[in-house]
Order: C-alpha cells, then structure tokens, then sequence
C-alpha cells in the first residue's frame, strides 16, 4: 500500500506546520502555502506525515492511499 | 449526390438553417430533423461511444465514458441520476453555447432527454448564465420546455436555472454545488458529480454543444458523425471567432479546419492566436494559419481546441498589454478559496502589470515562470492550470515583446485600445 499526501486548498490557511514536521516532502510557497511532494510516503517517514497531518489546524493536509 | 439535411460531409449541421435571429420552434425543428426514434438506453451509450463524441466543454472527455461512470454509480450507491446541461459559458470569448440554445433549443433538448434515457435519468436542469448576457438564451430555453411540455413529452422533466455569469461557475463541481443552494464556486474533489452531484444523486454535467451532436448521432448514427473531421476528433465543431479577423462569430466548422480558413486570409496573418480561450495557448500568427482546429494538429503548436473559442490579435496590438489585462482578469475570478490561486495570480497579474508598464526589473520574466510552475495544480479546480498554460504560451509566442517591454518601457503599441474583451461578452453573435 503506497501513502501520498494532498492538501485540501480549500480549508488551507497556511499555517505551516506541516513544512515544519516534514521538510522532507514539503515546503512552502511565498505566501506561505505547502507545495507537497506527490511521491509516495516512504515507511520511515510515516509517522512524522501522521504527526504533520494531526498537527494542522484546519485538517487540510491528507494522507491517501491513492494519488489524486 | 445527395445534398439533402441528411448528407453526411454537408455542413452546417447543428446551426442547419439557424439563421438570422429567430428561435426554431417545436415544429420547424421536427419538420426539419424529424422525429427522435425511442431508442433503448444501451443503444444510445454505444452510439454515442462508436461516434467517438468528446465533450465540447473544454477538457474533450469522451461523452460515454460519463455516462458509463454515472450509470455505475447508479447501481453502486443507488439513487436515480439527474443530468445537468452545462451553459454555464462564463468565457469572455466564447457564445457558442448560448448560441445553440438561442437558436436551435430542441436540438440541445433532445440531446438531454436522450443522455437522461441512457443513463436512467427523469430529471434535466438545464443552466443558463444570469443577466444580460444569458436573457436571450433563458427565453428561448424556457419557450421550447413549455412547446415540448404541451406537445410531446421528453420522459424526463425539465428545468432551467440560471447561474452566476462568471469564468468559475461551469466547472462541475462549482456547477452542482449551486444548484445544491450553495455558492456557485469549486468545491474539492472527490466525491465529483458522478458520484455525488445534485441532491447527492449521481449526475451528468454535459455540455450544450455535446448534447446537440447526440440528438444527430442518434438521429443519423455514429459513422455519418464520423463521416466529418478527423479519427480522433471526429464531427464538426463550433467556433466561436473574434479579433483581428474578417468575420467574427460563431462557425460550425469541421474539425480539423485549417485556423486560416476559419481566420480569413485576406488580412495576411495574424500577430498571434489564442486558441482555447483564456484557458488557452496562443499559437504565433503563421503557424496558426496552417495548423488544423483539432487536439491532434494543434498538440504540436502547443494548443488544444478547448471549448472552441479562438482569438486572432491582430499586429497593431500590443501583446505584453493585452496579457496583463487578461491575467489581471484571471485574478479577479479566482473564487478567493485556494491560497496558491488567489495569491499567486495576483502576484502573476501584478507582475505582467508592471513589466507592461516598464517598472519590472529583468527578472520579471523568470520571476512569472517560476511563481507559474509553483501555482499550478494547486488548487481545488483548474483554474490556476488554466490561467498557468495561458501565461506559459504567453511566455514563449511573446518572448520578444516581454524582453522588450523590460529593457525600453511601454511601446507605441500600448496606447492603442484594449483588444481582449474581459467581462461580460461582447456582441459576438448579435
Ligand atoms: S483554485 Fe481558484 S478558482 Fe478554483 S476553487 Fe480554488 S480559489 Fe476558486
């Protein structure tokens, strides 16, 4: 099973937690805004994109088992 | 040789003696196309699929592949689907679509009724751009439903709405969400349509220059649809004209049609062609000219048909000017719901301002590029994309006036009147 991660732009609000938790896959716009990796979620970063997906305080950030 | 309605390579089909102002009532429509044979459901996908009809939208999606989803989800979560007509044209370039239901509404209506039958549908919305620019449009709609209503009853009831006369509303989901009750803007995806659109049932959202190709597939059968345009784009297309050209409007053309042909030669080529809309690619002048309006031939001018509008600027116009403005109107219909698209065309239209002005530094170009590459994708509809292949094509064709505009200023050009109309539509067809 592969793990990709989107954002719902709607409910975005650039807070950037989640280019805090994982720089691995995202970093941020120049309005703030997460530009996500579309590669799948390697295991040993698992739980750190867990960690950034609850840390967001809008619940924009998903982890899906398909790529969109 | 028979050069009757029926003549498969006679042209025009959809627009057949839609001339001059006037509507097509009930019975000039039947006397003209004749009756619609009650075909069964299965019967109309797999025609509509060995016709090899794309949708007239914009994103060219094959029609019964739609309609297979919808049928799918039927069976899957239950509920009888609902099929949406989508006039929802809020393109500045582009009436073709309220053309068709202006003109020749029996046409579009009996494509609906024969999607809805396919797909087991009993309600039609039909949708109609509000205000001015949708009036004539919603009249007509609403006279045909009340002719057919008395004379000859579709199988499905119909209605017409109409919705927001803006860029935004004729994506699907934006489309649904305001005949939910809410705000005619994107919402994010999934569920889309098919799965769950209107009322939460699976829904169609074909557009109206589709549904009039099926009430002649059906009429006449996929291979007289093919007998016209090429293998991959098959049949005859609308387009909606406008600019530098000889003759603006709207032309049924067949597919594969040289611009040139559609264009006018008379006046020499063209600076450039917008091919596609604001959604589009601008293709230079003389390769244009020579390029067939199809995906396959325009694929290698970096085009596609889109909905079918194309817009010639002609050599008296400044190029740098006229994408600015065009951006900047871009900007204003973002739905103000995505980050990456409310700021990063602003920045984009802001950007294109300045280097048309003369008050970007030499990076300006580059700068566009990249914030471009960042927005796109992005968002919770197309819009970005769209705006984003406008702006790329813009980049590439108009690399000298761009490189030009940022090391001299303003040129002569740029006082020359607005050519690229924003807003509402002009009087295209009238
Ligand atoms: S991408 Fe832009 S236009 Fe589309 S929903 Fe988001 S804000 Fe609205």
């Amino acid at each position: 099973m592969s793990v990709h991660i989107r954002v719902n732009p709607i409910t975005c609000e650039a807070h950037g937690l989640c280019a805090e938790l994982l720089p691995e896959r995202i970093h941020l716009d120049d309005w703030g805004y997460p530009i996500v990796d579309g590669r799948p979620v390697p295991r040993e970063l698992m739980a750190h994109a867990r960690r950034a997906a609850e840390a967001c305080p809008t619940l924009a950030l998903l982890l899906e088992r398909e790529p969109r | 040789m028979n050069s009757g309605p029926n003549d498969a390579t006679r042209l025009p089909r959809l627009l057949l003696q839609a001339r001059g102002e006037g509507t097509m009532t009930l019975a000039e429509h039947l006397q003209l196309r004749g009756e619609l044979a009650t075909s069964d459901p299965h019967a109309i996908v797999e025609a509509i699929a060995d016709a090899g009809l794309r949708g007239r939208g914009g994103a060219a999606f094959p029609t019964a592949e739609k309609m297979r989803a919808v049928i799918a989800n039927r069976s899957r979560v239950g509920g009888r689907p609902i099929v949406v007509v989508n006039g929802a044209e809020g393109e500045p370039v582009s009436v073709k679509d309220r053309f068709l239901l202006e003109r020749v509404p029996h046409l579009v209506l009996d494509g609906a009724a024969l999607v809805a039958r396919g797909v087991g549908a009993r309600r039609v919305i039909v949708t109609v751009p509000d205000g001015d620019d949708g009036r004539r449009a919603q009249r007509a709609v609403g006279q045909a439903v009340t002719e057919r209503a008395q004379h000859r009853p579709d199988g499905a009831s119909v209605e017409v709405v109409s919705v927001p006369d803006r860029f935004v509303t004729g994506e699907e989901s934006a489309l649904v969400q305001a005949l939910n009750g809410g705000p005619a803007v994107p919402t994010f995806i999934p569920p889309r349509p098919f799965e769950r659109g209107v009322e939460r049932r699976p829904t169609l959202v074909s557009n109206v220059e589709t549904l009039a190709h099926v009430a002649l597939i059906i009429r006449h059968g996929p291979a007289w649809f093919r007998a016209l345009g090429t293998a991959g784009h098959p049949g005859s297309l609308l387009a909606t004209v406008s600019g530098a050209v000889e003759r603006p409007g709207v032309w049924e053309i067949e597919s594969g049609t040289p611009l040139g042909a559609l264009l006018g030669e008379r006046s020499g080529s063209p600076r450039a062609v917008l091919v596609g809309g604001y959604f589009g690619s601008w293709v230079s002048g003389d390769i244009a000219m020579e390029t067939g309006l199809d995906n396959e031939s325009l694929a290698h001018a970096g085009a596609s048909v889109g909905a079918g509008a194309v817009v010639a600027l002609g050599a008296d116009a400044c190029s740098v000017s006229e994408v600015a403005r065009v951006l900047g109107y871009l900007a204003g219909e973002s739905t103000g719901q995505c980050g990456p698209c409310v700021h990063g065309l602003a920045a984009i239209a802001a950007k294109a301002r300045a280097i048309a002005d003369g008050s970007a530094d030499l990076h300006a170009v580059n700068q566009l590029t990249a914030w471009g590459a960042d927005i796109a994708g992005r968002g919770a509809c197309r819009h970005p994309d769209g705006a984003v292949r406008f702006l790329s094509s813009s980049l590439r064709v108009f690399a000298a006036e761009f490189d030009d505009h940022m090391r001299h200023g303003p040129c002569d050009a740029c006082l020359a009147p607005p050519s690229l109309p924003i807003g509402p539509t002009p009087a295209l067809t009238r």
